[in-house]
């Protein structure tokens, strides 16, 4: 960014008198307790991750100011008030309360809330491993949302001669509104419309005056992939992307391989609703574990095996899929009724996925445009398949956790083998297996 | 989308000249004159303003009065409040959509009427309400929307068949202690200045103790003196006629009855401050009385209350202007009005300064209601001794109330603070109250166990709204309709607002469908705690008010409408009406 540059040669020319100045210049502020000596005037949410206290934020971006104050992920409690840190600057003897239970719960709510209010499917996103959004998720442990997704149509605008501006992925950060300008100064992006009805507009004439080095810095301002520079791929191969092996918080302990498999045998049952395997051939990527897995559970019910009914009532249940018609809502219920244990596993159990890609269109059209409009196989007929017979369609593609209780999910499109592995060894053993950040993934 | 077409040819430069601030008031025009807004227009401004096109259409489109189809040659605006809703809206909208051809949200097919519904306008003592071309039309039922639709047809003009807006004071405290409505004669307030210096009409205003009465209780005196103590000028008065919060007319009331009182007290706070430009942000559904306070800035100037030399203080100069909103409960927030005033969507700014060291136009400026101003007039009209006597020490003076729903004599009540709701319920001649919502959708019910409680800063507060509601009105439906009006009000800036009411909204519908359980319950309020703590300005940090305290309040209510003997295996999911869809367009 062009911002980025000039104030950075400006520090340079700075730099001595600050020094001068540093041994007067010091204040001290507390978070969480903990004393913390730095220079006034800085922003609160820089000076509390440089000092190992983490502070999730997603509008907030450096060289924006005043910043943004808009996604509230970074809430905390300032001089005992609720508000932002990234919009404080730091002043002496100002008190923080930053992890604490409640601030935490509610942090996570809003970023739960902005993957509920959007339609992110980190799989087919280019941005996917680069997002800021998902990234928060990654960082906050999220597994799923405790709000309804509201699969709100969401237009995809095409307009722009070079961008193009994925309405889906928007969180309404306000960075682009704020910063993208033509040379001229005049604004490429603005809010349109208002309340959950809000979008970021772009302006056509102006986008075709940016230079196309800033139009791609417009994308990488974005904190998710909702603007996108046409042929400048964000494709970058999985294990390198910005956001995949490290987390920004303390680092990880080495992992204790020290697992004590169960003696006793627990019988488990495994599904697909409408799901695509996916997760279930994740599942046979824990490679030589599979042996131990043999040795510690007995499968029932399951694609695995084969076996079509239950035999018996089992320990767990793994779900994969979520329900699209009337015969995956009467399995669910079944293994509800017939396990102790549920786990839905992968995305599309969790809220639905990529099926759930129909939920912002009637029902109606998807049918219409898959068997109406079409050609088809019979001479001149066209019907919707519709038979005692079949599984009557649902009018959207449910999560499994709105239907039935669901106890524990494992995200990830498909999951990692060993996130399932141990996730699936914790609940035979009891022994807490912490999954690593690398091995975190929706996608 | 904005699918403009931007004229090539011509010159880039408009022979429109326009500032930014008047924004607003250019679209008003348009609208106006051409019933909606064309791309053409919003090119036209964004080449005057030199800013690009898409930053005006963002200020047009946050604005529920502008709008970029036709309204038709009659804009029916119907109030969707919840006291209209208990009053009879559904069959005044089926009447409207009879007698007219146009269906709720749309215009008839050639063209003559448009019928949409909009949230609170103001006249929730003459419910159900409608503005036509924004003129008021109260009382509605079957009969008189026929009626009126008829003689629209004959030609008749809105402005001239609208109805008359009674004032209904119903009740002012004993002789002495009224303050806001008694007897008034112009230059009542004005006049004293003579004797006092800014800073002593500063200190008058801090010892009566006057707080701001839009609902943040700011002490009116100390505000003053901090826009008074900034170096910058010019200092501006801005007057926050917005009076949005659904169930409040009390603003229209002052306004309406005693205009010049309003005047007085802007002018009083210009004096102390020392600014010479006072605005009043009218909002749009107040239109209707737009030229009578026009006619009053008017006759006060020929009288020397405004202009130069005021009341023959040399150098107290002072005028006001007004200018009209667009259709935003959130401007009602003072720096979201600000912004609105210079042109910008209405959202709230930054909490970095308050407006009396940077608002409009960066300028330090003190904004206050119109109930505030007039009461500032008042004190100094009978001096903050005689303000102390009435009200209870932790909240002296008196207070509007604007009371409406099952209530026989719904109207205005200026109360001493301290008054009881259950002194309010008589005086009113309330109908069998159960449900009672204190200072609109974002303050808090009471449940008549607590009818005893006092109306003061201490225990009730109450920015003005009092909506009674007896056992046949059902809570939920309540519930609903409040979250419904925030989910659209809010800005969209933020996330817990923009999302959460939303997300609200559609939980109360499993509540609706009879499908929510007791976890639901516990859950939505969670919710709503979240939506308090994090939420940017007050529209969202309140939004939840009346949801959580229904809930403390109203726990039965709560347990009679969910599932008591949940199964694990149905939680808020019918398959019956998953299926609907399929089997109707299969079969």
């Amino acid at each position: 960014m062009n911002k980025a540059r000039k104030k950075s040669n400006g520090q340079a020319g700075k730099a001595s008198a600050k020094a001068a100045n540093k041994a007067t210049d010091r204040i001290t502020i507390t978070i969480d307790g903990e004393s913390i000596d730095t220079e006034p005037g800085r922003n609160l949410v820089q000076v509390a991750n440089e000092n190992g206290i983490f502070i999730p934020s997603l509008c907030y971006f450096e060289d924006i100011e005043p910043p943004l104050g808009t996604c509230r992920v970074c809430s905390c409690k300032i001089d005992g008030v609720a508000g932002p840190a990234c919009t404080e600057t730091v002043r002496d003897g100002m008190v923080v309360e930053a992890i604490t239970d409640e601030l935490t719960n509610a942090r996570k709510a809003i970023v739960e809330m902005m993957f509920s209010e959007g339609n992110h499917f980190c799989p087919g996103c280019q941005k996917s491993g680069d997002c800021d959004l998902q990234h928060m998720g990654y960082e906050m442990g999220l597994t799923q949302s405790r709000f309804p997704h509201v699969f709100k149509d969401r237009l995809i605008d095409f307009n722009p001669s070079r961008m193009i501006m994925e309405h889906n992925r928007c969180i309404k950060c306000l960075r682009c509104v704020k910063e993208v300008f033509t040379d001229e100064g005049k604004a490429v992006f603005s809010f349109r419309h208002r309340g959950n009805e809000t979008r970021v507009g772009i302006d056509y004439d102006e986008e075709a005056k940016l230079s196309d080095q800033q139009a791609i810095d417009a994308m990488h301002l974005c904190p998710t992939g909702a603007i996108i520079v046409r042929g400048e791929l964000h494709a970058r191969p999985f294990g390198v992307r910005r956001f995949d092996m490290e987390s920004m918080q303390k680092k990880e302990p080495a992992e204790d391989l020290k697992i004590v498999l169960p003696k006793e045998k627990k019988t488990i049952a495994t599904i697909s609703l409408a799901g695509c395997f996916g997760c279930h051939m994740s599942l046979l990527d824990i490679d030589l574990k599979l042996i131990d897995l043999v040795e510690i559970v007995e499968l029932n019910k399951s694609p695995l095996n084969d076996i079509k009914e239950f035999t018996k009532h089992c320990d767990i249940g793994l779900i994969e899929g979520g329900c699209c018609n009337a015969e995956n809502v009467e399995v669910l219920r079944e293994f509800r009724r017939k396990c102790d244990v549920l786990v839905a596993f992968g995305e599309c159990a969790i809220w639905g996925g990529l099926p759930a890609m129909r939920n912002t269109i009637p029902l109606s059209e998807c049918l219409e445009e898959a068997y109406l409009n079409c050609i088809s196989s019979m001479d001149d007929e066209w019907a919707v398949p519709y038979h005692e017979d079949l599984p009557k369609i649902l009018d959207k593609v449910y999560a499994c956790s709105e239907i039935v209780d669901i106890d524990y999910f494992i995200p990830g499109c498909p999951p990692d083998a060993n996130h399932i592995w141990k996730s699936i060894l914790s609940l035979l053993s009891g022994q807490e297996l912490s999954v690593l950040y690398s091995e975190f993934k929706y996608d | 989308m904005n699918n403009k077409k931007t004229p090539k040819s011509g010159s880039p430069k408009s022979d429109l000249i326009l500032d930014r601030t008047e924004l607003l008031a250019y679209f008003w025009k348009v609208q106006n004159t051409q019933g909606y807004i064309r791309s053409e227009d919003i090119v036209a401004c964004s080449r005057a303003l030199d800013i690009s096109y898409i930053e005006v259409e963002g200020v047009v489109s946050f604005y529920h009065f502008f709008t970029r189809q036709p309204t038709g040659e009659f804009t029916i605006y119907l109030n969707r409040s919840i006291v209209s809703e208990c009053k009879g809206y559904e069959r005044v909208k089926e009447a409207f959509e009879m007698a007219t051809g146009a269906t709720m949200g749309g215009v008839d097919p050639s063209g003559q009427f448009g019928l949409f519904k909009t949230a609170c306008i103001g006249l929730s003592d003459l419910e159900p309400a409608a503005l036509i071309n924004f003129f008021p039309f109260t009382n509605l039922n079957s009969l008189k929307v026929k009626e009126i639709v008829a003689r629209l047809k004959q030609g008749a003009s809105p402005a001239d068949i609208c109805d008359t807006v009674p004032d209904h004071i119903r009740s002012v405290p004993e002789e002495d202690k009224v303050m806001l409505m008694r007897d008034y004669d112009p230059g009542l307030a004005v006049a004293p200045l003579k004797e006092h210096s800014p800073e002593s009409v500063i200190e008058e205003i801090k010892k009566s103790g006057l707080r701001g009465m839009g609902g943040a209780y700011f002490p009116a005196g100390l505000k003053w003196e901090f826009c008074r103590k900034e170096a910058a000028n010019p200092k501006y008065i801005v007057c926050n006629a917005d009076e949005g919060e659904p169930g409040t007319f009390k603003d229209r009331v002052l306004m309406n009855s005693i205009p010049g009182l309003l005047l007085e007290g802007m002018t009083v706070a210009g004096y102390a401050v020392g600014a010479t430009e006072g605005i009043i942000y009218l909002r749009a559904e107040y239109s209707w009385m737009k030229d009578k306070l026009q006619h009053t800035i008017e006759h006060f100037r020929k009288m020397h209350l405004l202009g130069n030399d005021i009341c023959g203080i040399e150098g107290f100069n002072f005028d006001i202007r007004m200018e009209l909103g667009a259709g935003a409960y959130v401007c009602g927030e003072e720096t979201a009005l600000l912004n609105s005033l210079e042109g910008k969507r209405g959202e709230p700014r930054n909490k970095r300064f308050f407006p009396t060291q940077r608002g409009y136009l960066l300028q330090p400026t003190v904004v206050n209601n119109v109930e505030t101003f007039c009461a500032a007039a008042r004190i100094m009209q009978l001096g903050a001794d005689h303000y102390l006597q009435t009200g209870t020490p932790a909240s002296p003076g008196t207070k509007l109330l604007s009371v409406s729903g099952d209530c026989r004599l719904p109207g205005i009540y200026e109360i001493e603070w301290g008054t009881t709701v259950a002194e309010v319920l008589e005086k009113c001649d309330a109908d069998r109250p159960h449900f009672i919502q204190v200072s609109g959708p974002s303050g808090e019910c009471i449940s008549m166990d607590e009818a005893d409680r006092a109306i003061a800063l201490d225990d009730l507060p109450c920015g003005g709204s009092f909506m009674i509601f007896n056992r046949q009105r059902d809570i939920l439906e309540i519930l609903r309709n409040y979250t419904n009006f925030f989910k659209h009000e809010s800005c969209g800036l933020c996330t817990p607002c923009r999302a959460g009411n939303f997300i609200i909204e559609k939980k109360l519908d499993l509540f609706a469908a009879h499908l929510a359980r007791q976890s639901d319950v516990e859950e939505v309020r969670s919710w709503g705690e979240i939506m308090k703590l994090t939420c940017r300005c007050g529209l969202g940090k309140t939004a939840p008010n009346a949801l959580l305290t229904a809930q403390a309040k109203f726990p039965e209510y709560f347990e009679s409408i969910v599932n008591q003997n949940p199964e694990r295996l149905s939680k808020g999911f019918s398959l019956e009406d998953a299926v609907r869809e399929y089997d109707r367009f299969s079969s």
